[in-house]
């Protein structure tokens, strides 16, 4: 309950961000005329950047790129996770075997410095980010889902439905595929955080957009300036409490779902 | 422990290594397909100094015939020289290796000894006051990215009050005599290597917490009761031991997977390691760095997943004969 309502508040953020602050707001020549790394005041409620920018205009737009790429990396991760678990556990022999050990790698490699190489070879944008993201991370969905289908394909009902005749493919579509489905949004609300956490990192060591910076690329600034040493904590406080509050509240939410589909995780 | 598990753990890890090696090639030389491109000092080189370029980051030939080279290379662990710094990587690599290690070892056995207890003595009272605060806590750890609390640690220990140095691993300058220089060097270590703990403190009580619960189901607890021990017995004696076996190869994987991954930290705290040149490496696009350290820090993870393979198998007489 708590992470729906601070999942809640964040949306609300990220769409009411044109009504806070102007877009123009985060560009360069915005700040100008504005004293650098300003202390909080009324016409700044969190002060100023090193160039004189609104922090609190920058913190609520950063809304809008964190949570995008943290959702549209985990659909990455859930499509291409969901698509080789479902058909490494549903197709036998040589195939199967390939994709299996293809995501026996891709769980072995680490994910980091995977992505970070990634990112340096494709470009940065925060689409491309949110690419780069999804392929690092599909490699659990798959396990998941492939242990899903095993166990699926064993129960009485599909017996049944292959006793009658039914098609391998009928059975998976019919059979298999909706009883994935719990699993797989459990788990897709949980790949949010990670790939949340894995944006301000890779954002941290520099791979943001200075057009549209998310609350990692905020840090990344915030230590870059200098505005640590310096005692500038409206610059780093706000974006660093942002992404646990919303890493957080996805956490919750992911772990309530999955007690709700699986009530014998109830309890621990 | 058998002849044949050994070598078969040991086949697959070498297998694994090769795809990784398949891999790097791929990423390097077929997604990215002209890497000189990325060669800040390019526009500056004669034809005569291009070529010498290319012949040693060997991208002349066929992709097949690179793909030889490459690979005979890297079994030789010569992985070309680095854009920024024109040394050989490998040199580069091998002499930040022990400031990284040094980091990462500490860190690691701080954080197995905190979240082994905590995650004992919450799954053992599981529901109680302690678990309560525990897992709560353990939950805002989970959601804290690690650079986060080093930049914390930085503007309340270092910058403000001045009780640590802000960065390096070394005063300017060098201090006087042995003790001089150990104390030195634990100062710097301090806030890195706290970071660092509390980034992966949460995986670890999780860990532990999870195998004691499953533990506690166990009919030789029962027995250790029925005999009359005292409960903080059972559970040091009985429950303990086999809680921590699930623990054994998290920590020996979670190792392999730091020593490439404190990139933020050193970063945070410009501690001269891997990590700091990692994210040298991004600011500079000095490609041959970021292959030789992606190399490395999958080599790692491999050859200590094999290690946690062996160890449990040691500990454990179940794994070694179901498999």
């Amino acid at each position: 309950m708590t992470g729906l309502v601070l999942l809640a508040l964040f949306g609300g953020i990220a769409l009411a961000a044109p009504l806070i602050a102007d877009r123009s707001e985060l560009l360069v020549e915005a700040g100008r005329y504005n004293a650098n790394l300003a202390r909080p005041s009324l016409k700044f409620l969190l002060g100023t950047d090193e160039v004189g920018r609104s922090v609190l205009a920058q913190l609520v737009w950063g809304a809008r790129v964190s949570l995008f790429i943290g959702l549209f990396a985990t659909c990455v991760a859930i499509v291409i996770g969901s698509t080789i678990g479902l058909a490494s556990g549903y197709m036998k022999g040589r195939i199967g075997t390939l994709l299996l050990a293809i995501d026996d790698f891709f769980l072995v490699i680490p994910f980091l410095p995977l992505a970070i190489v990634l990112a340096v070879l494709l470009g940065r944008s925060p689409l491309i980010m949110a690419f780069v993201i999804g392929l690092t991370s599909w490699a659990g969905v798959a396990r998941l889902v492939r242990a899903q289908v095993l166990s699926l394909s064993e129960r009485g009902y599909v017996d049944r439905a292959r006793s009658l005749g039914a098609s391998r493919r009928y059975i998976m579509v019919h059979h298999i595929l909706p009883g994935t489905m719990p699993i797989i949004i459990a788990n897709a609300t949980l790949v949010v955080p990670i790939a949340i956490l894995t944006e301000s990192t890779l954002s941290f060591l520099g791979f943001g957009d200075r057009l549209s910076p998310s609350w990692g690329r905020l840090l990344e600034g915030a230590q870059s300036s200098g505005s640590i040493t310096l005692n500038a904590w409206w610059y780093y406080l706000p974006p660093g409490l942002c992404i646990i509050g919303v890493v957080m509240a996805f956490t919750l939410f992911g772990r309530a779902l999955e007690r709700v589909f699986d009530p014998r995780l109830a309890g621990r | 422990m058998s002849i044949a598990f050994v070598l078969k753990k040991l086949l697959t890890a070498v297998q694994t290594l090769f795809a990784v090696v398949v891999f790097n090639f791929f990423l390097f030389r077929i997604v990215d397909r002209d890497p000189l491109a990325k060669y800040k000092g390019r526009t500056k080189l004669s034809p005569a100094q291009r070529d010498v370029m290319i012949e040693r980051m060997g991208l002349n030939g066929s992709k097949v015939e690179q793909f030889v080279a490459y690979v005979k290379s890297v079994v030789q662990l010569d992985l070309g020289r680095s854009f920024d710094s024109t040394r050989p990587v490998v040199r580069e690599i091998t002499d930040r290796l022990p400031a990284t290690l040094l980091l990462v070892g500490t860190s690691t056995l701080l954080t197995v000894v905190i979240g082994v207890a905590i995650g004992a003595r919450a799954g053992w009272k599981r529901g109680g006051r302690f678990d309560k605060v525990s897992t709560a806590s353990t939950m805002v750890l989970y959601s804290t990215p690690e650079f986060f609390f080093g930049m914390l640690l930085l503007a309340f220990l270092a910058g403000k009050t001045g009780w640590f140095p802000t960065g390096g691993l070394h005063e300017i300058g060098g201090s006087d005599g042995f003790f001089g220089s150990v104390l030195d060097t634990s100062r710097h270590l301090f806030l890195p290597v706290i970071t660092l703990t509390l980034g992966y403190l949460g995986s670890y009580v999780l860990i532990m917490r999870t195998s004691m619960l499953e533990t506690l189901s166990e009919d030789y607890l029962t027995t250790a009761r029925a005999k009359g021990l005292r409960d903080r017995d059972v559970m040091r004696r009985h429950a303990m031991p086999n809680a921590l076996l699930p623990s054994v190869s998290a920590i020996a994987i979670g190792f392999g997977f730091v020593v490439g991954g404190a990139i933020t930290t050193e970063t945070v705290f410009s501690y001269p390691g891997l990590g700091l040149a990692t994210s040298n490496a991004i600011s500079n696009t000095d490609l041959p760095m970021l292959q030789a350290l992606f190399l490395f820090s999958s080599a790692s993870v491999i050859l200590f997943n094999l290690a946690a393979d062996l160890l449990t198998a040691v500990i454990d007489p179940r794994i070694r004969r179901a498999r």
